[in-house]
């Protein structure tokens, strides 16, 4: 008996005909495609893009060269050399981040007790030739110098949850 | 506004007298294909849109069943999609393999395209609007259906690959198998209709009830298994073993490429096209309106509306369209079938009912069952 049912079940094609309902229903869903580069999602403050190093607004750079990011980077991306500067601060000579080792985890700018090395919005940037995504200290500045107003705004924002 | 006048004067003057008096200077078996061409590329012309704008919709009917957008970015919503698709495709170089037969090679796509285009000459559009009326059209329609199988066994042994000569086994396979389902489905048409003229298969189903004159009812299985099987024919999801694409990857055109592999394509779409047509001739009327003989004459006589409720070539679209989304609608709803699987079905289960039903068309004939053989 049990056969004969299956028999016929199979025969009117019933399971079939759910899948296309499914389907059907489907086909007048709303879509959420966002069409990228004219539309892009909100980012949060906490987005952690492309890494930059800030500076205070009289010009002189944050880092005091600790090295606590260096210390906390779990994947060894992070090169620093420091000496006395002139006026008896120590201060970097050497700031490096390889961004092919780099997993954006964050942890630098957690470490960081002067919020100099920070991780911007950025996220669409790209290299042509070998060497482009090793960032030497000159160029984490100038990505610092170029965003300053949107990574101090980011801060602001996140401030009260810290 | 009179210069305008007079220049159209002009030209339809000077079309009389070139074209017109030129075209009957001709010979007159020049003019009968001349004639001929012209019906050919009227016929043919739409078809390429058609298949062309059917890959698009494809993409957009599957997209959308998928929440998707498909295509958007070429034209206006992505409405010049196909058309960016075939210029890409013309500039591509095409390959021969080093061990490919080159003639073989490049015939195949033709032989499995030229059979689906050639079927068209024998569909009725409209009541007598046919390029041939041909009396025994279902079987030019049978045969040139099964003319097909060749270009995918030409290419796939031409391409001397053994992943291609696999897909061809398999699509030839399924093809032939499915062939049968097919046929058989037919007989069922021609006993009912009595004819193998498309035109009167489809006068066979006019009456005075619209659409329940139609012989998808009577036939309703035969009408399910031949579309099905038509879908198996065109090698289309879920039948669409031959480009298992975690085994054998394309199937029979893995080593086509440019313009002979759009060939193929275009292949795949006509005749998805043409199997939706003759799906619509042979069990949903053709041409006829579903509301034939139900409407009184008081309706029928107004202008436009009486035109789009009464018969014409506007039905047979329709009824084309509903299928052709089938064929998508399928693709996006049904996980592929495994080969075994297919050869069932094809084999054992739609070659036995099919078998069953004719006889119990036959029953119905000859007991001139209902509004459909009562004459």
């Amino acid at each position: 008996m049990s056969g004969l049912i299956r028999f016929l079940k199979s025969l009117s094609l019933k399971e079939l005909r759910v899948g296309l309902g499914v389907t059907g229903r489907y086909l007048f869903a709303r879509k959420f495609t966002l069409q990228y580069p004219d539309d892009k999602t909100p980012l949060s403050p906490r987005f952690r893009g492309l890494h930059a190093l800030r500076r205070y607004p009289n010009g002189e750079e944050r880092c005091i060269a600790c090295k606590l990011c260096e210390a906390v980077c779990p994947a060894l991306a992070i090169t620093i050399e420091s000496e006395q500067r002139d006026d008896g601060s120590r201060r970097t000579t050497r700031y490096d981040i390889d961004l092919t080792k780099c997993i954006f985890c964050g942890y630098c700018e957690e470490s960081c007790p002067v919020d100099s090395i920070v991780e911007t919005h950025v996220f669409e940037y790209y290299g042509e030739k070998k060497g482009d995504l090793y960032m030497t200290k000159e160029r984490l500045l100038a990505v610092g110098d170029k965003y300053e107003k949107e990574i101090a705004a980011a801060r602001s924002q996140d401030a009260n949850y810290r | 506004m009179e210069w305008l006048n007079t220049s159209i004067d002009w030209i339809t003057v000077m079309f009389q007298e070139w074209v017109v008096v030129y075209y009957h200077m001709l010979p007159d078996v020049l003019q009968t294909v001349i004639w001929i061409v012209l019906k050919i590329v009227v016929i043919m012309a739409p078809l390429m849109l058609c298949v062309a704008y059917l890959t698009l919709a494809e993409r957009k009917v599957i997209g959308a069943m998928q929440v998707r957008m498909g295509p958007t970015e070429v034209g206006p919503r992505g409405y010049l999609q196909p058309i960016a698709d075939a210029v890409k495709l013309m500039f591509k170089e095409i390959i021969i393999p080093t061990g490919a037969n080159k003639y073989l090679f490049l015939t195949a796509p033709l032989l499995s395209l030229g059979p689906a285009l050639a079927a068209w000459a024998v569909l009725p559009f409209g009541d007598g609007l046919v390029l041939a009326e041909v009396n025994a059209a279902l079987l030019y329609v049978l045969a040139l259906t099964s003319v097909g199988v060749y270009g995918v066994i030409i290419a796939g042994w031409s391409s001397n690959s053994k992943y291609a000569l696999l897909g061809t086994m398999r699509s030839a396979a399924q093809i032939v198998s499915y062939e049968i389902a097919m046929g058989f489905a037919l007989v069922g048409v021609l006993i009912a209709a009595g004819s193998l003229n498309l035109g009167e298969i489809v006068n066979s189903q006019r009456g005075e009830y619209g659409l329940l004159n139609w012989f998808m009812i009577p036939l309703l299985p035969l009408f399910v298994i031949y579309f099905i099987s038509g879908v198996a024919e065109t090698n289309r999801a879920p039948f669409d073993v031959a480009e298992g694409e975690s085994e054998i990857v394309a199937g029979f055109h893995v080593d086509y490429s440019g313009m002979a592999f759009a060939v193929f394509f275009l292949a795949e779409y006509a005749n998805m096209i043409l199997i939706a047509a003759l799906t619509a001739i042979m069990f949903m009327g053709g041409w006829l309106s579903p509301l034939h003989g139900l409407l009184p004459e008081s309706v029928t006589s107004i202008p436009v509306l009486g035109w789009i409720l009464g018969d014409g070539i506007h039905w047979f679209f329709a009824k084309m369209s509903i299928f052709l989304f089938l064929f998508l609608w399928f693709r996006a709803t049904f996980p592929r079938y495994r080969y075994d699987q297919i050869m069932r079905l094809g084999w054992k289960v739609f070659i036995p009912i099919t078998i069953v039903w004719i006889l119990v068309v036959g029953v119905f004939v000859l007991a001139g069952l209902g509004p459909w053989f009562s004459a």
